[in-house]
């Protein structure tokens, strides 16, 4: 332990509870003035609920927090302000119909007019201080995702913090504006600047940061310099006990044409093309990851392809070789009942679990039943079945739950998820579409969900994977199809290529690189 | 021809000024993020509580001997009337903001309420007053039209602009305030980003309580002397059972049409206002009256299906406009 004054951050016993949950369990965390620390934990071990009583929006039960070697109370996000914290949200917290410079002002006290010329110039050299590229007039609806993050992150310099807080910054980027936002991280680190990074991403730990500390199931497991660890050290701590953080990937002869899609092309809701003549085939006994930086096309591909958004051209072809006969459809246009009336069963597992896969009032016999209860015959539906269907679920898929009868939106994220999954999976999809599968999971319910899309490819089923984990793109699937801005800028095999390949796919759209294997 | 145009813009802009102020203090209230529905029971308050308020201290200066002053009879029904609306409101605001009630139903209960407030007291007045209520020559001067020296005698535009009441150059004041208020003032900026998006404004350091409050009473109140301009001015200082109906909701509806833009509210107001008074200066052989009555609400569901049509970020409705705030909310 140094001297206090050293110290930027100090929080000691640190305690937060919500209702019977324990968030927070007696942590302590120290932040050194000038450094990078690295808070890792996976989902739900309580890092953002830790940082969030640093930025005011909780407040501890117990525990004491220092400031500069001073003790604090943090009661509101102000209070934050004025001790010169300032955090960076994971999802961020921006007015889309004001710009980027009246979003960096928003909320601060000064005179009765906002001078719009003098503000833009003054945000203009702010940024340009550290490194960033941005225009403070621009309106925050017209930003990309990275533009926004960069107003974030300015916002907070603006009032003049000198302890920042980034809630999972890369989640959104693609590898190469990681690259930048790391270099302007540096830049401030320079600039004098103590940033704490929350983040699961274990490589990006060890290329930013000088501390790592870990959390795990909210409880504080301990610190590290970053210079004298490793992956598997990290692994370990956080998740308790080593892991094998290899995805397999089954090496199979891929089977026929399943679903072939020929020059989609979609509006969004503001008129633009969403998707733009997106042509490409899944095959059976396959992955196809799709890749691409939100907000790609990736929901419209997998909502048009599951018969749920309109388009404005373009086919999508069904083929399946079945013992009773060969089925050739063309599904487009047709409504999920229709697409399940021609024979094809078609399982889709959406981003928005709770809002578009599940009822999180119903429970799981009711979840399970509204796949099914349209084949019901007579007045009265048939609980019997559903039921133990839910109950194989359980068991099969290790869910966590009082019983079938508890309404699914009190379960946890990755029992949700197996819900949904388990579900999709029951009804023996010969094409199964699944977007973000492993959003907001922990590491153990991630491998059991790419464990099951595994088994699914054995199976035979053309498998659909959107992703954002390039990574896990890159270890599970067969072929990756990277969209850019509603375009597919190219189907390659992810053994041949690297990740900064597909970085570069993700924002320019080169030509060439499409693959004829349409 | 030219007479008539011009005669039918001055009856436009005197039967818009109430719509403007009810649509006025809606896309205040609005800009907040409150969708109030109320405008209509609001107005009624506003109506019936600046004919009282005239008529009582008429009645109070004339019982001890004196005469009533013109200017102050209008004073007191101005606050009285700006009173009574940002009661309304603050009734709608303790429900929806502090105990977070639906916003449409309150704002429809709201709208009821006024209605019977209004007219049971107008009625109530009256009885008591021996029949109907009605304030004395000298407050009904005091909403005629202005004479202002050299711009009332210019020719043709000192009829058509410089010949209103008061009220007339009321409204038009505040839509340019609101206007510089949104687009210039830091407040107006912090108000937008609680109507926009409450959670962002929240973590910026904004009291989201007190402006949702603040907005929503204060736009009531402006609603309140648009009614009371009707039982002033529309009705001459008498009171006229139901003389605010269906005013509130077109004042809604203007709201849409304006854009949430005060001051596009002022020429949206002059076009409803026009439409609503068109009868007695257009002419169409054998349309009988009813179908001019209709005009307005034609013009409503026409802007409704354009509205809803156009595809803008900017000119819409706040983003959390209908939706309460609750912080811990995920």
């Amino acid at each position: 332990m140094g001297e206090t004054r050293d110290y930027a951050v100090k929080m000691h016993h640190v305690t937060k509870t919500f209702g019977k949950v324990v968030a927070n369990k007696d942590v302590d965390l120290e932040l050194k003035n000038g450094e990078i620390l690295a808070l890792l934990g996976e989902n739900g071990s309580g890092k953002t609920t830790l940082m969030n009583m640093l930025s005011g929006i909780y407040f501890p039960d117990y525990g004491d927090i220092h400031i500069h070697g001073i003790p604090v109370t943090i009661r509101s996000p102000k209070d934050a302000f004025d001790l010169g914290i300032g955090m960076i949200h994971q999802h961020f917290k921006l007015v889309d119909v004001l710009t980027a410079a009246e979003n960096i002002v928003l909320g601060l006290d000064g005179k009765t007019t906002v001078n719009r010329k003098e503000l833009n110039k003054k945000v203009a050299e702010l940024a340009s201080r550290y490194g960033f590229e941005i225009d403070p007039s621009k309106k925050v609806y017209n930003m990309a995702v990275s533009e926004k993050q960069t107003v974030e992150i300015l916002k907070v310099l603006y009032r003049g913090a000198d302890i920042l807080i980034l809630d999972e910054p890369t989640a959104v980027l693609t590898p190469q504006e990681t690259e930048k936002l790391f270099a302007v991280l540096r830049n401030m680190k320079a600039d004098g600047k103590s940033i704490i990074i929350i983040t699961h991403k274990l490589h990006e730990v060890l290329s930013i940061s000088d501390r790592v500390a870990i959390l795990r199931k909210g409880e504080y497991i301990g610190v590290v310099e970053t210079s004298e660890t490793n992956q598997d050290q990290l692994t370990e701590m956080m998740v308790g006990r080593p892991i094998s953080l290899e995805i397999e990937r089954p090496q199979l002869e891929r089977g026929e044409k399943r679903l072939k899609v020929v020059d989609l092309t979609c509006l969004n809701g503001d008129g633009i093309k969403a998707l733009d003549n997106v042509s490409f085939s899944a095959y059976s006994g396959e992955i196809l990851g799709v890749a691409g930086i939100a907000g790609s096309g990736q929901k419209e591909l997998c909502e048009v392809i599951a018969g749920l958004y309109p388009t404005i051209g373009g086919a999508v072809l069904y083929t399946d070789e079945r013992e009773d006969g060969p089925v050739k459809e063309s599904i487009l246009g047709l409504t999920p009942d229709q697409i399940v009336e021609k024979g094809i069963s078609m399982a889709f597992v959406p981003e928005d679990r709770l809002g578009m896969g599940l009822v999180a009032d119903m429970d799981m016999t009711d979840n399970v039943m509204l796949r099914s209860y349209k084949n019901n015959k007579g007045l009265f539906v048939d609980r019997k079945t559903p039921k133990k269907v839910a109950e194989q679920l359980i068991e099969e898929m290790e869910i966590v739950t009082p019983g079938v009868d508890t309404p699914v939106g009190r379960m946890s994220g990755g029992n949700v998820q197996k819900v949904l999954l388990g579900r999709e999976i029951a009804l023996s999809p010969s094409v199964l579409i699944v977007a973000y599968p492993v959003r907001g999971l922990d590491i153990n319910s991630s491998y059991r969900i790419y464990d099951l899309l595994n088994e699914q490819k054995k199976k035979g089923v053309a498998v659909i994977f959107i992703g954002e984990d390039l990574d896990v793109l890159m270890e599970l699937s067969d072929r990756v199809m990277v969209l850019c801005g509603g375009r597919v800028s190219g189907i390659v095999d992810p053994r041949k290529v690297t990740k900064e390949d597909i970085g570069l796919m993700m924002i320019q759209v080169n030509e060439q690189k499409e693959e004829e294997d349409v | 021809m030219a007479s008539t145009l011009s005669s039918l813009f001055v009856a436009a802009v005197l039967a818009g000024t109430p719509l403007l102020l009810g649509a006025l203090g809606e896309i205040l209230t609005e800009k907040s993020g409150n969708m109030n529905l109320g405008v209509e029971g609001m107005m009624f308050m506003g109506a019936i509580t600046g004919l009282a308020g005239s008529y009582y201290y008429e009645q109070a200066v004339t019982k001890s001997g004196g005469a009533p002053s013109g200017i102050l009879s209008a004073v007191i029904a101005l606050l009285v009337s700006f009173l009574a609306g940002a009661f309304g409101a603050l009734i709608y605001s303790f429900l929806t903001i502090s105990l977070r009630a639906n916003q449409n139903v309150t704002g429809l209960t709201l709208t009821i309420f006024g209605t019977g407030f209004g007219n049971f007291f107008g009625e109530y007045i009256g009885l008591k007053a021996g029949g109907y209520v009605a304030v004395s020559g000298t407050t009904k001067a005091a909403f005629s039209s202005l004479r202002i020296p050299v711009l009332s005698d210019i020719p043709v535009l000192g009829k058509l602009l410089f010949q209103y009441n008061w009220l007339v150059y009321f409204a038009i004041i505040i839509a340019i305030l609101m206007t510089w208020f949104f687009n210039k003032s830091r407040t107006g900026l912090n108000l937008r980003a609680v109507g926009e998006d409450p959670a962002t404004a929240d973590a910026a350091g904004i009291n989201i309580a007190r402006y949702k409050y603040t907005a929503t009473i204060v736009g009531g109140g402006i609603c309140g002397i648009g009614g009371m301009y009707m039982s002033m001015v529309t009705t001459s200082g008498v009171w006229v059972h139901g003389c605010v109906t269906g005013y509130g909701w077109l004042a809604v509806a203007l709201v849409i049409f304006a854009t949430w833009s005060p001051a596009k509210g002022v020429f949206v107001a002059l076009v409803f206002g026009g439409l609503t008074i068109m009868r007695m200066y257009v002419n169409i052989p054998g349309l009988p009256a009813q179908i001019y009555d209709m005009f307005p609400y034609v013009a409503t569901i026409i802007v409704l299906i354009v509205t809803s049509m156009r595809q803008s970020k900017e000119h819409a409705q706040p983003k959390s406009c209908g939706r309460n705030y609750f912080r811990e909310e995920r």
